[in-house]
């Protein structure tokens, strides 16, 4: 719906109003976002070009890499199948279910951490036969992916699931009537129908995947070079009192932000305006 | 989030054309699906988190009664619990505002004011703590403007309260957003030629409207504030029984071996969050049948 | 326009189970070690790592790398009994490797496999105040005066707020004569603490970047590294009359080392940190060196300070002190609960 003026506000509380959200936005969300970037360059280019390409830095940032791809990829196709699960047939406890893949996003990120350590630590459930074989899951990116994929969890099937039970099941049933098989109907009508928002849940499970600090920090075991991620080297530069070279790194999850945030907008174009949100 | 569990209406020409049958089998792939499905829910969320019951349960009761209500964890949950409602409350009046300013009046910068909405989705949480926490602090942008006045945000409780405004802020926007658009202004109309003035009218016509989604924004700004780590711990200054949040206690018990303390702490938070997600879940319900009911 | 998704998701999950599937990254290095440490060694063993490849390589003809992890040191002592893959630990205190060794991964005679207890280096305890110290902060007993802010780390986490607590603690029994009245002065003083962070890297932060406290209860090493990193014209260091001789232990974790296969490089890598190169590097990074050579070199860098050491009779060693001051219910429960 377009904003318009007809019953609106007398001016002056129009104007107040306007202001004092642009003063919220601009206090919490602008400010910190550009100071990022300030202290980042607060050095000058060479400084943070330098910070960028240092070995610890760049194997950070490979890790990310991996444990991302690993997380996102698991989380989109198994989001995939969880939607068909529970969008297309009917069943009890359906709604119990969706509540359950929500659970991680309430879980607090240390819990997330915490449990896989319970379970793959060398005092834990599985730990000590793991280390006997030679399996090394906490303090490896093994457990940073486990961790990861547990916080990014309802990610891609939170979009889909709405939008899979608004589209219901005729398209696929028609499909079906007429002679396809299950893997083509997915493929050729399912998919095509929610292809942006299942994008859209692999942007934010993406956002989110780069930068989990507090379940990675719990099992990471911070080996510089090896088992850091980029928010941990954040934290270990800043630790070291490398505020720039810290700032610098962290100007990467910022760009990555503002990307996804610009990703964002273009992909809920498409959608339309129901499915905007997270 | 806000959507996730919102039931949208069946597709109406889906209802024309199978009227008599639900959605029942006729789709392959259900054992196959819901098998996978309960496999990777189980692998990755149930194991573990039971693994955290399990843990839990190896101590008796007295033990996990006595390390409840130690003086230190005690406070460290009413901290994270009570400045969560505070900032999720804060949020509340922002976040009105906000909502308020996106859709109700053009100006300049509207859009661009709109995206800025999801940065602390999008920013990660280490980021933003290390960027709160350089500004607040009494040599930064924000807090050597305070410090004059002797307000000392960083390393205070007040710094938890802004790291938590800022992670909480959109989810209170994002849900009340879409049912402030989707309203139904002619509502508005009809009260204004009624008679009502501006007031009466936001009032008695739209707080009702939004009230449910002002609520879910509200729990689940909290829900994620309990919970929140990264961006607190910079900025908190994390002195015991002031300004030490319940995730960080358990991570210090963790890292002095206290497996019990962390495990019996972490065990609490979790059946908070499970009630939490369910009180969510009534509430979107709720908000989803009012606004049906107006539309 | 309609995407054809089925190929490119097949391909992408095959992409995913190569990638699984695939080894860790390739190592350059033929002999790969990780040391475990505590958190103000970040800078000596950046240094001394690369002194160690060098002569591994000149002796061996192999090529190794040493990956570091620090934190505070009874944090990092609980990843290693975690399973975190230490070859070497190299923390601050003798406890956190007993704890270690208590879960058998460590041989329990560990501290005498080493010459001097096996710490290879020792340091002490100073406070580091802001510049022309304008509390007029003298000695411990200024530290418990209203208004005085103290900033030191958490006892249950970091190894050398342990020894800033037990220094403090040496004092006041000295000074008061009683237990009690040495309780009630670290009662006082963790009254003036108000920020308490896990390691001592994050402590010294709290107090030269962000501003907060009057003075810092620092490692010797660290209060130098604070002037050399951020300008000797910011703070100055302020020496007690009394204070503890910390001993960081060193030790190599054998059940690590035995199933990797890397004793051999593990053990030379500390056998290192004993000889002339390592002293000296030690020395230029503000530990003290043990030997007697090296010493005399550094003489005039490190101040005079009257030592009281862990095994004096008020500690009883580090078993003793951390059963009656840090474990559950110890001391120093008793007074920061009060």
């Amino acid at each position: 719906m377009k904003p318009e003026s007809v019953h609106a506000e007398p001016a002056p509380v129009r104007r107040a109003v306007i202001a004092a959200a642009a003063l919220v936005v601009g206090l919490f969300i602008v400010l910190p976002l550009v100071n990022v970037f300030a202290q980042a360059l607060s050095k000058g280019w060479a400084a943070y070009a330098s910070a960028l390409v240092e070995p610890d830095a760049l194997a950070a940032i490979e890790l990310t890499l991996l444990v991302t791809a690993l997380s996102v990829g698991l989380n989109a196709a198994m989001g995939l199948v969880m939607a068909w699960a529970i969008t297309k047939f009917s069943f009890p406890g359906k709604s119990f279910l969706i509540t359950l893949i929500d659970l991680p996003f309430s879980v607090s990120p240390v819990i997330a951490g915490l449990v896989f350590v319970l379970l793959f630590g060398a005092q834990g459930f599985f730990g000590g036969w793991l280390i006997d074989n030679g399996w090394k899951i906490i303090f490896a990116w093994p457990g940073i992916t486990l961790a990861t994929v547990f916080v990014t969890f309802p990610f891609v099937a939170r979009e889909l699931i709405p939008l899979m039970q608004e589209q219901g099941t005729a398209e696929e049933e028609a499909a079906v009537t007429l002679g396809a098989d299950g893997w083509r109907v997915f493929t050729r009508v399912t998919l095509p129908n929610i292809r942006w928002a299942l994008l859209y849940g692999v942007l934010l499970c993406n956002a989110r995947a780069m930068g989990e600090f507090g379940a990675v920090s719990v099992v990471s075991g911070h080996v510089r070079g090896e088992t850091n991620t980029i928010p941990l080297q954040v934290e270990i530069l800043y630790n070291e009192y490398q505020f720039q070279a810290s700032f610098a790194v962290a100007s990467l999850l910022a760009l990555l932000a503002i990307v996804t945030l610009l990703a964002k907008a273009a992909l809920e174009a498409r959608i339309g305006a129901r499915h905007r949100g997270h | 989030m806000s959507e996730t569990v919102l039931d949208p209406p069946m597709n109406a020409g889906a209802a024309a054309l199978l009227p008599a049958r639900r959605a029942g089998h006729v789709l392959p792939g259900f054992g196959l699906t819901m098998g996978l499905t309960l496999l990777w829910l189980g692998l990755v969320v149930l194991i573990p988190l039971a693994g955290l019951f399990l843990k839990t349960a190896e101590l008796s009761p007295a033990r996990i009664l006595g390390i409840l209500t130690a003086t230190r964890t005690l406070n460290a949950l009413k901290i994270s619990f009570g400045l969560s409602l505070a900032a999720a409350a804060l949020n509340l009046v922002f976040g009105a505002v906000i909502v308020w300013a996106l859709t109700r009046y053009d100006f300049p910068g509207r859009r661009v004011l709109d995206a800025l909405i999801d940065i602390p989705f999008a920013l990660p949480t280490a980021v933003a703590g290390i960027a709160l926490t350089t500004l607040y602090a009494e040599n930064g942008w924000i807090g050597a403007l305070l410090a004059p006045f002797g307000i000392k945000v960083a390393f205070t409780p007040l710094g938890i309260l802004v790291a938590l405004i800022f992670i909480g802020l959109p989810f209170v926007v994002r849900t009340v957003q879409p049912v402030l658009e989707d309203l139904d202004r002619d509502l508005e109309e009809a009260a204004a030629t009624l008679g009502a003035g501006r007031w009466t009218t936001i009032r008695r016509i739209v707080l009702p409207a939004v009230f449910p989604a002002f609520l879910t924004g509200f729990a689940l700004a909290f829900a994620r504030a309990v919970g929140e780590y990264g961006s607190v711990i910079f900025i908190a200054g994390n002195l015991p029984n002031v300004s030490e949040i319940a995730p960080l206690l358990i991570v210090i018990r963790l890292e002095e071996f206290r497996y019990a303390d962390a495990t019996a702490i972490a065990a609490t938070m979790l059946v908070a969050a499970f009630l939490l997600l369910f009180v969510i879940n009534a509430l979107q319900r709720w908000s989803q049948a009012r606004t049906g009911r107006l539309s | 326009m309609r995407l054809n998704f089925g190929p490119a998701a097949a391909a992408a999950l095959i992409a995913l189970v190569g990638s699984v599937a695939s080894p860790a990254p390739v190592r350059a290095a033929d002999v790969t070690l990780l040391n475990v440490s505590y958190d103000p060694t970040r800078e000596l063993y950046a240094k001394f790592n690369e002194l160690f490849a060098h002569e591994y390589q000149a002796q061996t003809g192999k090529s190794v790398e040493v990956k570091a992890s620090h934190g505070g040191s009874g944090k990092q002592a609980r990843s290693v009994i975690d399973g975190l893959d230490a070859d070497v630990v190299t923390l601050a205190l003798a406890y956190d490797i007993d704890a270690i060794a208590d879960r058998g991964l460590i041989a329990p005679d560990w501290q005498k496999r080493l010459p001097d207890n096996s710490s290879p280096y020792t340091s002490t305890i100073v406070f580091l105040v802001r510049k022309g110290n304008p509390k007029g902060i003298k000695d411990w007993d200024d530290l418990v005066k209203p208004g005085i802010q103290v900033i030191t780390p958490n006892p249950k986490t970091s190894g050398g707020a342990r020894w800033n607590y037990l220094a403090g603690w040496a004092y006041a029994l000295r000074k008061y004569g009683s237990e009690d009245k040495a309780k009630d002065y670290l009662a006082a003083l963790f009254r003036n603490v108000p920020v308490l962070d896990t390691g001592a890297r994050g402590s010294t932060i709290t107090f030269t970047e962000r501003g907060v406290g009057d003075v810092l209860l620092a490692w010797e090493n660290e209060a130098f590294l604070s002037q050399r990193e951020l300008g000797a014209d910011k703070f100055d260091i302020v020496v007690p009359s009394l204070s503890i001789l910390a001993e960081p232990p060193v030790a190599v974790v054998d059940k690590n080392v035995d199933r990797k296969g890397t004793r051999a490089a593990a053990e030379a890598y500390l056998k290192l940190l004993y000889s002339k190169e390592g002293q000296k590097l030690a020395a230029e990074n503000f530990y003290r060196p043990r030997d007697p050579e090296i010493a005399a070199q550094y003489r005039d860098q490190f101040p005079k300070v009257d030592l009281v050491t862990i095994d004096d009779p008020i500690f009883g060693g580090w078993r003793k002190a951390q059963q009656t001051h840090f474990a559950d219910g110890g001391v120093f429960d008793q007074i920061y609960s009060n």
